[in-house]
């Protein structure tokens, strides 16, 4: 049985790692003569240290070692070729067999396998998508419910926000039940005459939830920054003679850009690493690069763990990278996010 | 006529996020199990809802969860505000960028890596795992909304305390504390709403022994909710919308 | 200040002390991990006030879940019920113990030729507790071919109303079996065709579903699916549209035993637990509720012929002659199940 287990030098490491942190505190007391107030944030140092920092070098190790704890780059190079682990098993003498009766690694199933990368593309494009149909249909209504002459408008924005507080895997399935054959839409489809049609188990079923329930990200943030905005600053440009949609173009928009940066952030990111919408929409017929991980994780064969650590480990470089260049467009971070 | 337009559009969009609730809030009430067939009007589910011990259970984990999780980490994340606030630039520069790690990182990675610590270290994953990788996620939020109050804050009174003769320990509880407290409150309460949503992390943190109602919903939509979920969800809708509109309705006045 | 910190201090003691009192009561327990709606509820009541052992109940949707659950949380689970080509794996691994037979007196029960079965050759590890067939589900206001083969899931005329198993070894094993292949296959090859045939299928598929399945067809959203016996039964009970085969290439015939994980903290109670299943009208309660066929004797002559006469529940020698029972396929062979499985997955 493969056993988990800490080795030696895990201890080692920790119990270091513990003394170094203890005589730095002292050392700094003494040094200072006294507590100095820094020294509030070190239960949350620590805590950092074991629940943050540790957790992700161990995703590391995984993606770097194979089953037995060995150094190894197999797994990456499982992610660029998914069949090279299978095809480095295959036993010397069986491929000999095979070659000789003139079969080739595509007749075996054998060739570069793509399947790692496909999701992960796949899934980058249907965040995407997702991303722009929020921008689409969120940028309008946070734009009309900021408008100071709407008196609605703050009512209205806690129901943008009430759904966010309904557990959204309720409302998943709740979208589940409109889309299905017998469900609320084709019931009135049928009832017009058009006729039931194949809503779910779809990719697009899949985008549909995917759009309902990261709407509110968008909404959201930009509203926030519209309805801070200095109003009389369009004002001025209206009466300096800029007509409506240049006003909207020259001032409003540029204004909002952090709002719309951390909107797309707050979409984007949860709709490239999500499993669960797939999985209930999608009828298991929609793959996406959070099933690919969750599944390398629920496998028979704990040797999948160190496969899964490396696609998490890609996952994660690649969202620091994408958060990289957002930083870039709004480095104050003024969207404000959730606050 | 744009006016019109306008709050069409807006209708348009919130009947979109909408209609899936009413649909299940309506389901609720259904007299039958199915969620084809409209079988009349009934409360059985409502009188289910508190006998069915699953569910049950699993709202008051969620419920506990969420409040100790939002507790600890209000505790632990003023402290910390507190102190990466009096820090020199380079050290806050670190602080500040390894407290934005739990934040960025997809939900799904935070999970398997808080995993792999369980599994490593022998820890058996439960109610506890649960509640630590909670706090986790909170904390950084209640840095977020605790550190512009400090910065709002006069830097001299602290110091000027201590001149007086306080402690530290003192200071912290009649100085800062009483200054900071609004932004303490709103990173406990997003703390607390964001540890009731939270699925992928409990999902991988904890064993099936211990669920929560986002994994016990995720092991019931397999194969359908039963229609008692439906019934709690309706009810805690319902109990949300209120607060919410009363609590909007008294800010309204408040600013009027 | 003072009230703030007391009253912390009052929350956190409540909240602390309350949902752990569940967990670590003095009370006697068992925790059963399980199939979902594989067992009438009824019947852990009854076990509850006869004994006065608290019934813990958990799930799982695969045997792979299961498995990987096992390792990682030792000591989670007292009783599981695996399905018969795990049992091997999990002897082998040392994952389950022996059970003590003498507190299973009603395993005498059991039919005489479900004992010692290949998968526990010396039948130290394992009780039966239910066993079926795989076959068509189908809905006989949609279907007017005969159900004989395997080949109606590939009829495009039933396009986009098919549901099939997200289940490796049931689905890869059937297609394997519609190619004339054997269900416990280690040739390459032979996975490599039967994961092109069911590449070819899947525009056709509706869903790969698990536990749905059964609700899906009683609600009518599907023209044929892959199913296992009992569910099917299930299905059939609640919607008289509906009926059952095993395609005449055959098919796989399984066998759900009981265990015990080698790390169980109440491993008496999960005994007393087996016995109690094998009750006769315990298991006629179960039979009767699940509607998989019972390797009870004694249940089985009290349900006289309602059981007998049903041939999907009691199917005929001639069906199971066609039949194969599954084998662990060890790891080096798994990857190649794997990975044909991903493949059909992964297509558009």
């Amino acid at each position: 049985m493969t056993d988990f287990r800490v080795p030696a030098w895990g201890y080692w490491i920790m119990g270091v790692g513990l003394a170094a942190f203890i005589v730095m505190l002292v050392m700094y007391i003494r040094r200072n003569r006294g507590f100095k107030r820094p020294l509030f944030a070190s239960p949350y140092v620590l805590w950092l240290v074991v629940f943050t920092v540790i957790p992700c070098l161990l995703v590391a190790y995984f993606s770097f070692t194979d089953y037995q704890g060995n150094f190894t780059l197999d797994n990456f190079k499982d992610f660029w070729d998914s069949n090279y682990t299978a095809r480095k098993a295959m036993d010397p003498e069986e491929m000999k067999m095979y070659e000789e009766m003139g079969l080739t690694l595509e007749d075996l199933g054998l060739e570069r396998g793509t399947i790692n990368i496909n999701t992960l593309v796949f899934s980058l494009w249907m965040a995407f998508l997702c991303t722009v149909i929020c921008l689409l249909l969120g940028y309008p209504a946070a734009h009309i419910m900021a408008n100071r002459d709407f008196k609605l408008g703050p009512t209205l924005v806690v129901l943008f926000i009430v759904p966010m507080w309904m557990n959204f895997l309720l409302r998943t399935v709740a979208m589940m039940t409109l889309l299905e054959d017998n469900g609320v839409i084709n019931s009135l489809l049928e009832a017009v005459g058009i006729g039931r049609q194949k809503l779910l188990n779809n990719v697009a079923a899949v985008q549909v939830g995917m759009v309902y329930n990261f709407l509110p990200f968008m909404v959201f943030p930009i509203y926030n920054v519209l309805n801070k905005m200095d109003y009389k600053l369009s004002e001025a440009a209206m009466d300096l003679g800029c007509d409506k949609w240049h006003t909207f173009y020259k001032v409003t928009l540029p204004l909002s850009l952090p709002g719309v940066v951390s909107g797309i952030t707050m979409v984007f990111m949860p709709a490239v690493t999500t499993f669960y919408i797939s999985r209930l929409l999608g009828g298991g017929k929609v793959q996406l690069f959070g099933d690919l991980i969750e599944a390398k994780f629920l496998s028979t064969s704990l040797r999948e763990w160190n496969v899964g650590s490396a696609l998490s480990l890609i996952m994660m470089i690649l969202i620091l990278i994408s958060l990289g260049l957002l930083r870039k467009v709004d480095p104050e971070g003024e969207g404000g996010g959730m606050v | 006529m744009t006016k019109i337009l306008k709050r069409v559009y807006l209708g348009l969009i919130l009947l979109f996020l909408y209609v899936p609730i009413i649909v299940l809030i309506v389901q609720s009430f259904n007299a039958g199990k199915s969620r084809a067939k409209w079988e009349g009007f009934s409360f059985t589910w409502y009188g289910q809802l508190f006998n069915d011990p699953s569910i049950m259970n699993a709202l008051w984990i969620t419920v506990s969860i969420a409040v100790l999780a939002a507790l600890f980490s209000a505790v632990l994340g003023t402290l910390a505000a507190i102190g990466i606030h009096a820090m020199r630039r380079r050290p806050q520069a670190v602080m500040l960028t390894l407290n934005n790690i739990p934040m960025t990182m997809p939900d799904i990675v935070t999970g398997i890596s808080l995993m792999l610590l369980f599994i490593f270290t022998k820890v058996e994953r439960g109610y506890v795992t649960m509640l630590l990788a909670h706090i986790t996620f909170d904390v950084p939020y209640v840095i977020l909304s605790v550190m512009p109050k400090l910065q709002q804050m006069n830097k001299n009174t602290y110091e000027a305390a201590l001149d007086l003769g306080a402690t530290p320990v003192y200071a912290l509880f009649h100085v800062i504390l009483p200054e900071v407290m609004p932004g303490v409150i709103t990173g406990a309460m997003l703390a607390f709403t964001l540890s009731l949503d939270d699925f992928t992390i409990s999902y991988f943190t904890t064993s099936p022994l211990v669920q929560n109602l986002s994994t016990l919903i995720y092991s019931q939509a397999r194969r359908g909710i039963k229609p008692t979920m439906n019934a709690l969800s309706a009810l805690m809708f319902l109990v949300l919308l209120a607060l919410l509109l009363v609590v909007n309705r008294r800010t309204d006045s408040e600013k009027a | 200040m003072k009230k703030w910190i007391s009253l912390v201090a009052v929350l956190v003691l409540m909240m602390n002390v309350l949902p752990l009192n569940g967990a670590f009561a003095a009370q006697e327990e068992v925790n059963v991990y399980n199939w979902e709606d594989y067992m009438n509820p009824e019947v852990f009541k009854i076990f509850e006030q006869e004994t006065g052992i608290h019934v813990n109940e958990m799930f799982f949707t695969t045997n792979e879940e299961m498995m990987i659950s096992l390792r990682v949380t030792p000591g989670a689970y007292d009783l599981v019920f695996p399905s018969d080509y795990c049992v091997e794996r999990m002897i082998s691994e040392g994952l389950i113990t022996e059970i003590n037979f003498d507190s299973v007196p009603n395993f005498s029960n059991i039919e005489p030729w479900m004992i010692n079965p290949d998968y526990d050759p010396e039948n130290k590890y394992s009780v039966p507790f239910m066993w079926g067939t795989v076959g068509i589900l189908y809905d006989t206001t949609k279907v007017d071919d005969p159900v004989d083969s395997w080949g109606i899931l590939w009829n495009e005329k039933y396009a986009d109303e098919i549901i099939m198993l997200d289940s490796i070894r049931d689905t890869m094993g059937v297609t394997l079996k519609y190619l004339g292949y054997s269900m416990n296959t280690r040739d390459r090859l032979e996975l490599k065709a039967a994961s092109d045939k069911l590449i070819e299928q899947k525009p056709l598929v509706k869903a790969y579903y698990v536990d749905e399945t059964k609700d899906e067809m009683v609600a009518g959203n599907g023209a044929l699916a892959l199913m296992w016996s009992g569910d099917a039964l299930y299905a059939m009970e609640k919607n008289e549209n509906l009926a059952y085969a095993v395609p005449k290439e055959g098919s796989n015939v399984w066998v759900d035993p009981m265990v015990i994980p080698a790390t169980a903290k109440n491993k008496e109670n999960a005994e007393k637990l087996i016995n109690f299943l094998c009750r006769p009208d315990i298991a006629q309660m179960n039979c009767e509720y699940i509607w998989y066929s019972s390797p009870n004797t004694a249940a089985i002559e009290l349900m006289g012929e309602d059981y007998t006469e049903n041939p999907t529940i009691n199917p005929t020698q001639d069906i199971i002659d066609r039949c194969e029972f599954f084998h662990d396929i060890p790891d080096q062979y798994l990857t190649v199940y794997n990975l044909f499985w991903g493949r059909v997955k992964d297509a558009k």
